[in-house]
């Protein structure tokens, strides 16, 4: 139990990317684009953040700008994406390809520019951990929610309940999803299609870049080509997990946290020493690919997703 | 129309070399030394120095190699209408198999090495038939779940290397014998020790049977149909949801190849990766810019080999290595706005003359 305890935390951290990833893979696929770029996304998140934070630190708020600069990052690079896919009716696949491709190459030549290296240079702190002195004392909950935590891991959970809100309660969430469910009829009670799959596409990625920043600012020392090593994947396989919908993806990203934080402690823990490390990594996708299979047949996921918008179709 | 078929792949690579020159001179760096470094990893020419290495001619093959493959495996189920993401995890499954017979089994040289290019392929074949299975019988969509099966295979083959073939240094497993590999003293000295191999002939097979079978066969003709219209086929009495996962299998069997060209060609030992490397990414643009055909598989396989061959001389002169992938995203991207471009170049058409599209 006490190993529960002192893995809680550390689940925390990894699954706060996947979160904040995931949730902007559900604004981008409600709206009808699919989003496999979130991991290209997240890279130019990191890239941007490691940077900006390198250069201003000392400054104790040097990692906040780098979060700022990895939400601006990232949405302007999921600019492209949209261009793509909503104005030239581009494969979205193709095109999220395109982009994974392109995230790679583009942050290591940066960093060729701008540090001579493959990677940037090492940042002292990153993100610092903060405490709420009161709640902190709370059993249970309190050493993993309010004792040495990251900000970004409340931002994530804060994002989870805004992100219900928009969606559920909203007339935005309403009309953005029926762009995804049924783009001509959306279009026929007045509601612009391609304005809203634009902003879908730039909201997901505004949150993966936030996602790549939070990832290197937490878990990392610099940006390098393996800093985000496939948590853009995990991300696309929690939304599918989480069925699309944010508290789903809430619970699918703490467990594929906990699966990972697991990988660490397993040695401690009787009954998971045997399990190679190797097969905890694998575990969320093989469950994602058990949840597609017994998903499949019922209609769960945005139906119009990955269709290009095409006013003349009935 | 052919014409028109290959303007939008010449258009494609024309603004990816366009635009990774601006992006060098952007940054400060000559675009003349990647050009340079490109002529160079093809010809062995090295203009600058006027000098000739038949070295950089072989690793230009070697590089070409599993491309062409993962582009095949890519091509196949495009034709059938499928995104095969998973040519990366298929070539994983055939690099496991393919380490597994080399160091377990022992064989006269000649039947050692078909037998691991085959169970390979088989590895290779069942890793892509499994997503086509569940896609025919399920609807599951192959993307998504190709892109699981990738990270699954990656973190087999890293358990695999540990576990199964009990590398003592957690990264490569012992050496491979001699009757098990594609490699070959002969080809290495013709082309002054480059990593030039037998592998080449897997490669030029599997060239012709892609299109032996998809133009030239009744079940080539029946996938190709299920690609254009699944309805239409399934009306038509094809056997739809049999030929979706056999696409998906011989695409995979294609990747499975290409791992063990990697695995017992270029490199003498299976090995734990830390990462995709990227081959089956590699594949996608392979197809894309090669029309799916073999032909211009051949073809956009050996440009980009080309690209991924130029990426040490281009970094020894100082010019990041990286520029070569922005290239061909840009391609990959550009080609991917096909439908927004062709529109673009009806308009044009249409302002010039009468005749319509």
């Amino acid at each position: 139990m006490t190993i529960l305890a002192t893995m809680l935390p550390i689940a925390l951290i990894y699954a706060t990317p996947i979160l904040i990833a995931a949730l902007g893979g559900l604004y981008s696929e409600r709206s009808g684009v699919v989003n496999i770029a979130l991991e290209g996304i997240m890279m130019v998140g990191a890239f941007a953040a490691a940077s900006v934070t390198v250069v201003l630190e000392p400054s104790p708020l040097a990692g906040y700008y780098g979060i700022l600069a990895g939400v601006a990052a990232g949405t302007a690079f999921s600019l492209l994406h949209a261009f793509a896919s909503v104005h030239l009716k581009a494969d979205q696949v193709v095109s999220g390809t395109a982009l994974n491709l392109l995230a790679g190459g583009l942050t290591i030549y940066l960093c060729q520019i701008f540090f001579d290296q493959q990677r940037t240079t090492a940042f002292a702190t990153g993100l610092a951990k903060v405490s709420v002195p009161g709640l902190a004392a709370v059993p249970w909950l309190g050493p993993a929610l309010f004792k040495d935590v990251y900000p970004t891991s409340w931002m994530a959970l804060l994002l989870v309940l805004l992100t219900w809100f928009i969606m559920a309660k909203t007339p935005f969430g309403l009309r953005l999803r029926a762009c995804g469910e049924h783009p001509q009829a959306a279009a026929s009670m007045g509601i612009q299609v391609v304005r809203m799959r634009y902003v879908g596409v730039l909201i997901s990625g505004a949150l993966a870049g936030l996602a790549g920043a939070a990832m290197v600012l937490t878990q990392d020392i610099q940006y390098s080509l393996t800093s985000v090593h496939g948590t853009g994947f995990i991300a696309l396989a929690c939304l599918i997990f989480g069925k699309w919908n944010p508290f789903g993806v809430l619970g699918a990203g703490l467990f594929f946290g906990l699966s990972q934080a697991a990988s660490i402690y397993a040695k401690d823990i009787p009954l998971l020493q045997a399990v190679p490390s190797d097969f905890f990594f694998m575990l969320p996708y093989v469950l994602t690919v058990i949840a597609l299979v017994v998903f499949s047949g019922k209609s769960v996921g945005p139906k119009a997703a990955g269709q290009p918008y095409d006013p003349g179709r009935r | 129309m052919r014409g028109a078929k290959l303007l939008l792949p010449a258009l494609a690579i024309l603004f990816g070399f366009a635009l990774g020159a601006a992006v060098l001179l952007v940054t400060g760096r000559s675009p003349l030394g990647m050009f340079q470094a490109m002529l160079q990893s093809v010809s062995g020419i090295n203009l600058a120095a006027g000098t000739f290495n038949s070295r950089y001619i072989g690793e230009f093959v070697v590089q070409s190699m599993p491309i062409m493959l993962t582009g095949l495996s890519v091509g196949f189920a495009f034709r059938t209408g499928l995104f095969n993401i998973g040519a990366e995890g298929q070539l994983m499954a055939g690099s496991i198999a393919a380490t597994g017979v080399a160091l377990w089994v022992q064989a006269p040289p000649g039947i050692h090495v078909m037998l691991v290019l085959l169970a390979a392929m088989a590895a290779g074949g069942i890793w892509g038939a499994i997503p086509g299975y569940f896609r025919a019988r399920f609807n599951v969509h192959e993307v998504v779940m190709t892109i699981m099966m990738n990270y699954i295979a990656l973190y087999l083959n890293n358990w695999a290397i540990v576990e199964l073939f009990r590398s003592a240094d957690h990264i490569k497993t012992a050496p491979f014998p001699a009757s098990a590999m594609l490699k070959a003293e002969s080809l290495s000295a013709l082309t002054h020790g480059s990593r030039l191999n037998w592998g080449f002939v897997p490669v030029i097979l599997s060239l012709l049977v892609y299109w032996f079978v998809i133009e030239k066969t009744t079940f080539g003709y029946g996938l190709r149909a299920v690609g254009y219209n699944r309805d239409g086929a399934q009306y038509a009495g094809m056997k739809v949801k049999g030929n979706i996962v056999a696409s998906m299998a011989i695409a995979g069997m294609f990747a499975g190849l290409a791992g063990a060209v990697i695995t017992v060609g270029t490199f003498s030992f299976g090995r734990a990766l830390s990462g995709a490397e990227g081959y089956g990414f590699d594949g996608i643009a392979v197809a894309l810019v090669g029309a799916n055909a073999a032909l211009g598989i051949f073809f956009s396989g050996l440009l980009f080999g080309m690209l991924k061959a130029a990426q040490t001389l281009m970094q020894a002169q100082g010019i990041p290595k990286e520029i070569a992938n922005i290239i061909q995203a840009s391609i990959v991207l550009f080609i991917a706005m096909k439908v927004g471009i062709d529109y673009v170049l009806r308009r044009l058409g249409r302002a010039k003359g009468p005749e319509g599209p």
